[in-house]
């Protein structure tokens, strides 16, 4: 196979939203579980836990829309215009959870932590559920134009196998983000998150068998790449691998190794979604003759080189500030006078 | 209302949110950065403790200027999809290399600034700090580059034609060094450290007045108001060489900026007011010649007037005019208060001056609104274009986005941006009122 520019720019946003699934995706979590704790401190120590690198996290959505927009500007106009209201209730809920986490502890009342807990948490749900039901509309196909406009209105993106996407993401990231905060805890609230493990996997496992059955059924086209290049199972060979060795490793109370399974369902999954999409961007459905490719929809060739440069220069860069981040930041959660 | 006008309310509604954070951290950082330098070079634990008082306000802004910032990001897909797929190649490359080399940055080390002061020493803390003020400005460039080209664009050319036309770039760093980004940049950055250093200067003159704190809030002060003095002389600097190249590159801007209607030598206002029928400025004080005299050194110079361009070229001139009048009397408001207090600071009275410093509590002000004027100038004097001269405001909008869309986006938007500045406001006032001590967490009960 040959590889093109506009292959690997698709590579390369697609490993920016993996790297946000990865990283926000925890932090989603750890918002998802929050209510389930109850004292002061317990909450204090969840929202510390990505204290220091939520928002990093997020930079990585902002970069993915960024570089789609440079690379590929009619999925960017296709997909955020078309999906107009998802997008802004996306947005508030993105808003209202990143405002509770650096307001929350600011004040001492009962009611002022409790509003926050509650923003906190519902907004990471409800991020977690419109970021699935935008990935479940990108698989199911919308309906576009010649012109790759959307012909399609508010509510026929929320059909059912969009809402069982969202309800997946949700399930993955609750998952991810328990994995993650048994790993930055200790004691009786470690104790209490590891029980709390197995509970997500089979819900997650759940969500992810019917969304699969769902996807052969009646998403066929998300199969085609599969069925051509039968060595790509593997890929779906090792995410159930991955899941599976995650109650192993709690198991063993090797919290990281747990993380890492984790980590690498979530990359599996990602690049199945990916590789079921190539080479489409958004399908149209009908009138699969209008989908956006990564040919019709990107930038000039010579943007792409230029935009390869820069993330060639850049890339080396994030991951160094990003691997001493969290390598500064490891270990467990302790409260002291800067925390939230 | 259309959906054009909704979509441009939209848009400066959330963008000019948007913008009191920004030039906060990003004057901010270059404070924190002097503070902590000064705390490295005399252990002197009186720079720390500004430093981490400081740190909690910055924080404070940053978290709401990433939160409001992501839906600058995704807006231009959500409700100027044409626009989107015309300068793809060139607008989002500028986001994109925003997001790799500035964000991460930012981001990456504010969490050291933020929560790194036990888990790293104090020279890597400086460090950490240096390089979010970095990213910080590194972000009002790329930024700032993306909003020049549409100013004034450079290093592309046109592909296809009608719906399908899009700028594709030919010359990267053309469009990088585009005629107006670099002036540009340097008034925005100037413009973002005064409202930092006004900010410092307000909290420290209030503590003064309140008499507490004292020793914090008079080198607090020191360090705003040196900060504060250079960027505010600088403006004019930066200021004169924005306004030079406008005349040069948009003049249907500078004449709607100056109410300048007939082509001839160009007369500069001290305030005014356009009116369009009569062709001229009512009111206020003329002096004529001065436009000339400030763009070619010489009054007798011919200045473009909006003669020269067709009514529906032109931008809406009364309100370019009024925003583009009240930046500048601003700006010289805070150059003369800057030095009075340089003055002040000279003769010992800087810190006893009861009015100057009941001045400065209100003088943080001055830069926001100095800011968010300067942007409406600029923006509203582009217009009619999105692109200058290349791409209408009204061609661009989003096919698929109707009327009812938009207001029902603007109306959770300004329930939404008014609750997040009333909390910010109630948790800034909190924070300045409990003063530099720091923060104890004496809250820990069972909930449920």
């Amino acid at each position: 196979m040959h590889i093109d520019l506009n292959m690997i720019w698709f590579g390369l946003v697609g490993i920016l939203f993996t790297g946000y699934a990865i990283l926000d995706g925890f932090d989603l979590g750890v918002g998802a579980l929050h209510l389930l704790t109850k004292t002061d401190d317990e909450r204090r120590i969840m929202l510390n836990s990505i204290g220091p690198v939520w928002d990093g996290n997020e930079v990585w959505l902002v970069t993915g829309g960024g570089a789609l927009f440079a690379a590929f500007p009619s999925v960017y106009a296709t997909v955020f215009s078309g999906f107009y209201l998802a997008i802004f209730l996306l947005l508030f809920a993105l808003i209202f959870r990143a405002v509770a986490i650096e307001f929350r502890s600011k004040q001492p009342m009962k009611w002022w932590r409790t509003m926050w807990d509650i923003s906190f948490s519902v907004g990471s749900i409800f991020s977690s559920f419109l970021i699935g039901v935008v990935l479940g509309n990108v698989a199911w196909g919308i309906p576009l134009t010649a012109d790759h406009e959307y012909a399609g209105n508010f509510l026929s993106l929320l059909h059912p196998y969009a809402l069982l996407i969202g309800l997946t993401t949700v399930a993955l990231f609750m998952m991810h983000g328990a994995i993650y905060a048994v790993m930055k805890t200790e004691g009786a609230l470690h104790d209490k998150i590891s029980s709390w493990v197995n509970n997500a996997i089979i819900f997650f496992i759940i969500c992810y068998a019917t969304a699969t059955m769902a996807t052969l059924l009646y998403v066929p086209h998300m199969t085609v790449y599969f069925k051509q290049h039968p060595v790509l199972f593997t890929l779906a060979f090792v995410n159930m691998l991955a899941i599976a060795n995650i109650p192993r490793e709690i198991q063993k109370g090797r919290d990281f190794f747990a993380f890492l399974s984790s980590c690498a369902a979530v990359i599996t999954l990602m690049a199945i979604f990916g590789i079921g999409v190539f080479p489409n961007m958004v399908v149209s459905n009908p009138n699969p003759e209008y989908s956006l490719t990564i040919y019709n929809s990107a930038s000039s060739a010579k943007t792409l080189k230029i935009m390869l440069n820069i993330a060639l220069m850049g890339i080396p860069l994030v991951l160094a500030y990003t691997v001493s981040i969290y390598w500064i930041f490891r270990g467990k959660v302790k409260l002291d006078k800067m925390s939230y | 209302m259309d959906l054009l006008i909704l979509s441009r309310i939209q848009f400066a509604f959330t963008v000019a949110f948007h913008y009191i954070y920004p030039p906060l951290t990003i004057g901010l950082g270059v404070i924190l950065v002097m503070m902590e330098a000064l705390y490295l070079a005399t252990k002197n634990s009186l720079y720390q403790q500004m430093a981490k008082f400081w740190t909690r306000i910055f924080a404070l802004t940053f978290a709401i200027g990433v939160a409001t910032g992501i839906v600058m990001e995704f807006e231009f897909g959500t409700n100027w999809a044409t626009y989107s797929r015309y300068v793809g190649d060139i607008f989002g490359s500028a986001l994109a290399a925003e997001g790799i080399f500035a964000f991460f940055l930012e981001s990456g080390f504010l969490a050291i600034l933020l929560f790194g002061w036990d888990k790293v020493g104090p020279r890597m803390h400086f460090f950490s700090t240096l390089m979010v003020a970095l990213g910080a400005h590194f972000s009002a460039v790329w930024i700032v580059v993306a909003n020049s080209w549409q100013q004034t664009p450079a290093g592309f050319h046109i592909v296809g034609e009608g719906v399908n036309a899009r700028a594709e770039v030919t010359d990267f760093w053309m469009m990088v060094f585009n005629p107006s980004s670099m002036d540009r940049l340097a008034h925005t950055l100037m413009g973002a450290w005064q409202a930092g250093a006004f900010l410092v200067l307000s909290v420290s003159a209030y503590y003064l007045l309140k008499r507490k704190y004292v020793d914090f809030a008079k080198t607090s002060m020191k360090i705003g108001l040196i900060v504060a003095v250079i960027a505010s002389v600088l403006q004019l600097v930066t200021g004169h060489s924005s306004a030079v190249g406008v005349s040069k590159n948009q003049p249907a801007k500078l004449a709607a900026m100056e109410g300048h209607f007939t082509t001839g030598p160009g007369a500069l206002h001290l305030f005014g007011a356009v009116n369009e029928k009569k062709q001229k400025v009512d009111g206020g004080i003329q002096l004529p010649g001065m436009l000339s005299y400030f763009i070619y050194a010489d009054a007798t110079k011919p200045v473009m007037g909006l003669d020269q361009f067709p009514k529906n070229d032109r931008p809406p001139l009364n309100f370019t005019y009024q925003m583009f009048h009240g930046m500048v009397l601003i700006g010289l408001v805070l150059i003369g208060l800057s030095l009075l207090g340089v003055l002040f600071w000279w003769r010992g009275m800087l810190f006893t001056n009861s009015w100057l410093l009941h001045i400065f509590v209100w003088s943080v002000l001055g830069p926001q609104f100095a800011n968010q004027l300067g942007w409406f100038a600029a923006e509203v004097g582009r217009q009619p274009w999105i692109v200058y001269g290349l791409l209408r405001t009204s061609d661009a909008l989003s096919k698929t986005v109707t009327t009812n869309m938009v207001l029902a986006s603007l109306i959770m938007f300004s329930i939404i941006y008014f609750l997040l500045f009333a909390v910010f406001v109630f948790l800034l006032d909190q924070k300045i009122k409990h003063g530099p001590a720091e923060e104890e967490h004496e809250f820990s009960r069972h909930y449920a």
